[in-house]
């Protein structure tokens, strides 16, 4: 089989299928149970350490964020 | 010893490049040499003064330094630009500007590169350096990676810029839309990308917060993305290494597959997902709320990502590409109005419960302002990968119409707006200058829009249909210069609106220059560096 030929076929059809996949497993891990938490986490991320950076190691998600430079 | 390898190099370097204008093949190609001569003499004297004295990284402050260059050079290359710009649609309004003494310098078709580049590349490329440095340090909580890779990073891309633009106009060019720089600065283009690359990535893997935030997330694609498409749709075999000229690898219909499939994404990764990056950082930051859903954000994300890679081949409807492929750019450039529309609402709504700062605060109504045009082009835009709709839009100035209200609406005011953000946190001010001045830039930026983008309309779908019009015997009625005669007052209104946008740009640099100039600091940046005991 012509080397396009066999891209070309393989594109649409198992390739299709495993993007297609991939999207919607990532798609339904986003809603996940549970993922609310760590989403909103994520989300208020972004309002501290605005001036230097965190001086020690990630904490455990969930817990105080009381070690952590205020912006 | 590190220092010496430096010096060594860059004295190569420049004995090589003085070589290289000596013997250059085309003037294009001498006047680079002699650029990167300078560059690499300026940089030697630059490391030569640092011989010796230890550098002291202070892991414990962010690199801020060359983000407060980027802040400036942003606002310095936008103005740029939108000069070029005004320039540009006044010589097609009134072609007497096309001064003779000019002629191969500063005709039409040498500036026109020079602007698209100078905003997308210069004032766009500038602009996500410099933010993403910004965003990529806050949300990982850590310094910069890799030391000084960031500065080579930076004042590289510089160099990029100044390199592409002298070669336009002296007539370098490889005839590729968006893509018309010539091999050399395409290989240096692949160097500092790599670094880049290599800097954000470093920041992430080496980050203290558990989560990579979404801003990341499309900040990453875009560079990623990026190096792909530009290494595919360069790859030439140089004529001579003197000069200036390639020979593109592929060609015929392949090489308009592969510059669109470039050209299209780098729309979407270049402009869309690296602004989207600004996006989701700078709007929930200026409104003082985390972005409206989280989750949103996510499909938002991986959807564009699975989906405008193959938007590009609407760019080449009704031409020798096969039917199937026009038919499935267009069908996934309609699907990805969807994605678009989520984001955009995404953006607004991260202002639910706070609309009341859009009286108070011209930074956000910038922003919004911003967000509404993002979700107007890429409404826009899908509708006119229609093949019943591109047969009539196609190589008329519709399309000028539509990539500038996505490139000064969305681009233009995300980007004004990070620069307002960011000049007085990284100089440390109490606030701006004037927030009248930054009213008044965002009303004449957006009259300024409004101007163009209508004034493209009826000048694009007028031309599409005069262009289509027969007569009862199947004659076309009207030739190419009837229709360029009829679009003369459009021109003139979007010249205007060029103006106004020009305008609003210079306004918002001497307010920005204000705001570090006319104010005192707060207190010293970092001065309260050390750990305080808790």
């Amino acid at each position: 089989m012509e080397f396009y030929t066999f891209l070309r076929q393989l594109a649409d059809s198992w390739g299709l299928l495993a993007m297609t996949a991939l999207f919607l497993g990532v798609c339904l891990y986003a809603f996940r149970p549970g993922s609310r938490k760590s989403h909103d986490e994520a989300a208020n991320s972004i309002f501290r350490n605005e001036k230097r950076p965190a001086r020690d190691a990630a904490p455990v998600a969930g817990a105080p964020n009381s070690n952590r430079t205020e912006a | 010893m590190w220092d010496y390898v430096k010096l060594i190099a860059l004295g190569v370097i420049a004995v090589l490049a003085a070589i290289a204008a000596n013997y250059a093949r085309d003037l294009a190609y001498m006047v680079n040499a002699i650029e990167v001569m300078l560059a690499a003499a300026i940089a030697f004297v630059f490391v030569l003064r640092g011989v010796g004295t230890p550098k002291a990284v202070n892991e414990n402050e962010y690199m801020d330094g060359v983000i407060r260059w980027g802040v400036g050079l942003t606002a310095f290359w936008g103005v740029v630009g939108f000069l070029v710009g005004v320039v540009i649609a006044s010589q097609l309004a009134w072609p007497w500007l096309n001064f003779e003494v000019l002629q191969g310098i500063g005709n039409f078709g040498r500036l026109r590169p020079l602007h698209t580049s100078a905003v997308i590349f210069a004032f766009g490329g500038t602009a996500l350096i410099t933010t993403a440095f910004y965003v990529v340090q806050r949300t990982s909580a850590v310094r910069l990676f890799g030391g000084g890779l960031g500065n080579f990073v930076f004042w590289g891309w510089q160099l990029v810029i100044v390199l592409a633009a002298s070669s336009y106009l002296f007539g370098g060019t490889q005839s590729k839309e968006y893509a018309e720089p010539v091999w050399y600065i395409d290989w240096w283009i692949v160097v500092v990308w790599v670094a880049f690359l290599i800097v954000y990535a470093g920041t992430i893997m080496k980050r203290k917060e558990p989560h990579i935030y979404v801003a990341n997330w499309f900040y990453l694609s875009f560079i990623i993305t990026i190096a792909m498409l530009h290494i595919v749709n360069n790859l030439a075999i140089p004529v001579s290494v003197l000069g200036s000229q390639s020979v593109q690898v592929t060609s015929g219909v392949q090489d308009a597959m592969i510059q669109w499939w470039y050209g299209h994404n780098a729309v979407g990764f270049f402009l869309t997902a690296g602004f989207l990056g600004m996006m989701y950082y700078f709007i929930p930051k200026q409104a003082e709320r985390p972005v409206f859903s989280y989750k949103l954000s996510i499909i938002h994300f991986w959807a564009l990502i699975f989906l405008y890679i193959w938007a590009g081949p609407h760019h080449l409807h009704y031409t020798a590409l096969p039917d199937w492929a026009q038919t499935l750019g267009m069908v996934f450039s309609i699907v990805l109005w969807m994605p678009s529309w989520g984001g955009m609402i995404n953006g607004l709504m991260t202002l639910s419960g706070a609309w009341d700062k859009l009286r108070t605060d011209p930074i956000i109504r910038m922003m919004v302002v911003s967000v509404g045009f993002y979700g107007m082009s890429t409404f826009e835009g899908p509708m006119m990968s229609i093949k019943a709709v591109n047969a009539l839009s196609h190589y008329t100035d519709w399309t000028i119409g539509h990539v500038h209200s996505g490139a000064l609406g969305w681009n233009g005011m995300i980007t004004f707006g990070a620069l307002y953000f960011l000049t007085p946190r990284l100089w440390n001010r109490a606030g701006l200058y004037s927030l009248k001045l930054v009213s008044w830039h965002f009303w004449l930026a957006t009259i300024g829009i409004v101007l163009y983008a209508s004034a493209m309309w009826v000048t694009g779908i007028m031309e599409g249909l005069m262009w289509r019009e027969v007569d009862a015997n199947g004659f076309l009625v009207n030739a190419f210069a009837d229709t360029v005669a009829a679009k003369y007052p459009m021109y003139v209104v979007r010249a205007l609106g060029g103006v106004l946008y020009l305008a609003g740009g210079i306004i918002m640099a001497y307010n920005l220059w204000m705001t570090v100039k006319a104010q005192p600091a707060k207190a010293a940046v970092n001065a309260n560096n050390a750990v305080p005991a808790e």
